[in-house]
């Protein structure tokens, strides 16, 4: 019962947030909130990186490698091919088989 | 098909790849922690956000309480604001659907509306199809991996780092069309410096009030410096 909970408080929080800047601002933008809307996207992407490898660890090689190799490739296979689903695919695999196979 | 039917699925379809391997990532890791395909389908369908769906598992998986649920998907989430922001404009001229289209405005659905010119088609129809072939994309995405995770023995350890290049393909894209590439700099920075002060629980939170002050320092600077 608990986890419904949970998923309703989440469902109702992300419902609220996307709402939010159409029920604050139904007629007039002010300059600062267009100011923020425009640069944010880009910042807010850059935290979420950081997020994600918030549990890469110094101490060991198996705790920054895979990462490090996977985010590498990730990054030159989007350069090279443009292609945001195969850099996903790409990178997910290489990651998958680093920890399951090398860094066990 | 209306031709704004055709071209919303010919662009969600560039979407589909992702959120197909993201929602498979998604049920597979919610079966695995033990969660029946209802819950994983009840996030996709009522959630429809990943990061807060990843990060959902988590939660659910170690009985948070609702505070901290709340909490959670403010930080994570909270980046929709500026999406909403950003559409406001947009989304104020349409008639039909729009409570959906607001509700179902991801950071992809979001990424190919800014990136589209929707004067001279329906943009109702568009919006609203582009919005719909997405969330649909993600949720059998999250099907699939919660029903064949019990199927089929499949060591899925890892299977998380999609998310992780789903964002950074997201800052690689972003900074082609961006000229900007100093506050997104900074912003790696200062959510490194504060994950490294304020540690893993509470870094997101200290990282948006240092962002939305890096910004506005930012803009006082460059104005001083073009007067």
């Amino acid at each position: 019962m608990h986890s419904w909970l949970l998923i309703a408080v989440m469902a109702f929080t992300t419902i609220l947030i996307r709402f939010m800047p159409f029920l604050l601002f139904k007629k007039k933008v002010p300059e600062t909130i267009r100011y923020l809307g425009n640069a944010l996207p880009y910042c807010a992407m850059a935290m979420l990186v950081v997020y994600c490898l918030k549990e890469v660890r110094f101490d060991s090689l198996a705790g920054f490698l895979p990462e490090l190799i996977a985010t590498v490739i990730v990054v030159l296979s989007y350069k090279w091919k443009h292609s945001a689903a195969l850099s996903i695919l790409l990178g997910t695999i290489i990651y998958m088989f680093l920890i399951q196979r090398i860094f066990v | 098909m209306q031709k704004e039917t055709r071209e919303a699925f010919k662009d969600s379809l560039t979407i589909f790849p992702g959120y197909l391997v993201l929602g498979i990532g998604f049920g597979v890791l919610m079966d695995a922690k033990g969660f029946s395909f209802l819950h994983s389908a009840a996030m996709s369908l009522f959630i429809y956000a990943g990061s807060m769906q990843y990060t959902g598992v988590d939660l659910l998986s170690s009985s948070a309480s609702l505070l901290t649920a709340f909490l959670m998907t403010v930080m994570v989430n909270i980046r929709h604001l500026f999406y909403g922001i950003g559409m406001l404009k947009e989304f104020s001229e349409l008639k039909k659907h729009r409570c959906y289209d607001i509700f179902a405005l991801t950071d992809e659905t979001f990424s190919i509306l800014c990136s589209k010119d929707l004067s001279g088609c329906d943009a109702d129809v568009y919006c609203f199809c582009l919005s719909l072939f997405n969330h649909i994309w993600w949720i059998s995405g999250s099907l699939i991996g919660a029903l064949l995770g019990d199927i089929l023995p499949f060591d899925y350890r890892g299977i998380e780092f999609s998310m992780t290049a789903l964002f950074i393909v997201i800052v690689l894209s972003q900074n082609e069309s961006n000229k900007d590439h100093l506050i997104v700099m900074l912003s790696f920075a200062i959510t490194i410096f504060c994950l490294l002060v304020f540690g893993k629980e509470r870094f997101l939170i200290w990282s948006m009030l240092l962002i939305a002050a890096m910004l506005f320092i930012l803009r006082r600077i460059r104005r001083n410096n073009d007067a």
